[in-house]
């Protein structure tokens, strides 16, 4: 009982703050234009709305069930990051079974979109598993060079183990800039953006989405948002000793990301990847040679 | 009398404060929208944004005159989008015409076709009378006034017949 009311509490937790850090969000991108911009709630408006929606249109099973199967699967892998001191189930933080059930979230909408039969649809999925096959690689391979030195694949315990050593951030500056990068291609923000693309393939997979469908999505997209820069700052930010500590080290790497991605304009898909193979692997490399030749001191 | 009850209140007031556009840009009012988007007029701060198709978006923009061509893609679209959706008619050329009354091959008032919810008088609408334009739709929308896809629902025949009219059997056909 007490574990279902933690649950709830992390989930909605989640939820009304990652909303409304996004909702601030794009306040900061209208200063940045010199615009003025809308009330930091307006994204439970947007939401809210979708979800009041009166008809949503379905397109047959596939449809319906990679939709919640994206849902499910983000929202079973938020309650694996640990969130500063707090997690639902101490101990089990492990960082492949993050990387794992994300995928579901990914492949579940996948799904959905090729349901729909929409050319954009296929289009955008293409170009978005394209993209994730070009940054996880130089991602994982961060997170590798961590597990190798420390011996865990525990999030909580990576995180743990930087009050002693430094933040990574220091200890492995390379992985850290790799990794920044990759996290931009992850939330795709520009230039990372080739999925979804509204003036050239009119939002891709989202592109026969309405109503309810497109506000569990909406949903969706925030809690993998507070999934993997909650991993940022827990792996290479040493999480954090208190709750505050935790989100205001989650809201600066937030907001760069959001700040970078206003000033930058669009890559096209291969030149995204062939980008990932190129800079972010060597620097990986080199920061593995780095590693293994002479410790983390 | 205002016959909602709560909950349908609090959905209507949701509703009123984010709009999500479509524009279906054939006439000459599609100039004036930039910059009511962008950093002059900033129309994102009051809820109201792009979006790139018809599923996703509330409110139709018609902006300018329809061709009879156009007016089967238009209808195709209104049709595509999900309840609640309003329908805003740009320009003196949706009112009456305008400058293209007497055209054989434009249609004179889009209201005959599609239910709108609100016109914007001019030719064209400055920024300052879209913005005042829409604020007054989102007034009408929290009230529960803005009511047009009920109207299209229950008044289908007669919507129907004048579609029919001014398209012929062409109506449902692909070409």
């Amino acid at each position: 009982m007490a574990l279902i009311g933690k649950i709830v509490l992390f989930i909605v937790g989640a939820f009304v703050f990652q909303v409304a850090l996004s909702g601030f969000s794009r306040k900061v991108i209208a200063r940045i234009q010199k615009r003025r911009g809308p009330v930091f709630w307006q994204n439970f408006y947007d939401i809210g709305k979708l979800f009041f929606k009166k008809t949503s249109i379905s397109h047959g099973f596939i449809f319906d069930f990679g939709v919640w199967m994206a849902f499910g699967g983000t929202v079973a892998t938020l309650l694996f990051v640990p969130v500063g001191p707090y997690s639902v189930f101490p101990g089990q933080t492990n960082f492949i079974v993050i990387i794992y059930l994300l995928a579901i979230g990914s492949l579940g909408m996948a799904m959905s979109a090729v349901g729909s039969a929409n050319p954009f649809a296929s289009i955008g999925i293409s170009r978005a598993l394209t993209q994730m096959f070009g940054y996880d690689v130089p991602f994982a391979l961060t997170v590798v060079i961590m597990i190798y030195v420390h011996r865990t694949s525990q999030v909580a315990k990576l995180a743990a183990v930087q009050s002693d050593i430094g933040w990574h951030l220091w200890v492995m500056p390379l992985s850290a800039l790799v990794a920044f990068i990759a996290l931009m291609a992850m939330l795709g923000k520009k230039p990372f953006d080739t999925p979804i693309a509204p003036a050239e393939i009119a939002s891709g997979p989202l592109v026969e989405y309405s109503g309810k469908y497109l506000g569990m999505l909406m949903v969706q997209h925030e809690f993998a948002t507070f999934v993997e820069v909650g991993l940022f700052v827990n792996l290479f930010l040493g999480g954090g000793s208190t709750l505050l500590i935790y989100l205001v080290k989650y809201i600066i790497v937030y907001l760069l990301t959001v700040i970078i991605s206003a000033l930058m304009a669009r890559f096209r898909v291969e030149q995204t990847v062939a980008f990932f193979w190129k800079w972010p692997l060597v620097l990986v490399f080199i920061q593995a040679l780095i590693i293994i030749g002479i410790g983390i001191r | 009398m205002d016959s909602r009850t709560m909950w349908e209140k609090v959905k209507d007031i949701t509703r009123g404060h984010s709009l999500w556009m479509l524009y279906y840009c054939t006439g000459c009012g599609a100039i004036e929208l930039p910059p009511t988007m962008t950093s002059r007029f900033d129309m994102e701060r009051f809820g109201i944004g792009p979006m790139a198709t018809p599923r996703q978006a509330d409110i139709l923009l018609v902006t300018g005159y329809l061709s009879t061509k156009t007016l089967r893609r238009v209808i195709y679209t209104y049709e595509q989008m999900q309840s609640p959706k309003w329908l805003v008619g740009f320009g003196s050329c949706t009112l009456n015409g305008g400058i293209y009354h007497d055209s054989y091959a434009t249609i004179n008032q889009l209201d005959q076709y599609l239910p709108v919810d609100l016109y914007l008088a001019g030719c064209m609408p400055r920024p300052e009378v879209i913005i005042k334009g829409f604020k007054q739709l989102m007034e009408m929308i929290k009230t529960g006034e803005a009511d047009g896809w009920k109207q299209y629902q229950d008044n289908r025949e007669w919507y129907r017949k004048n579609q029919k009219k001014a398209l012929g059997d062409l109506l449902y056909t692909t070409r």
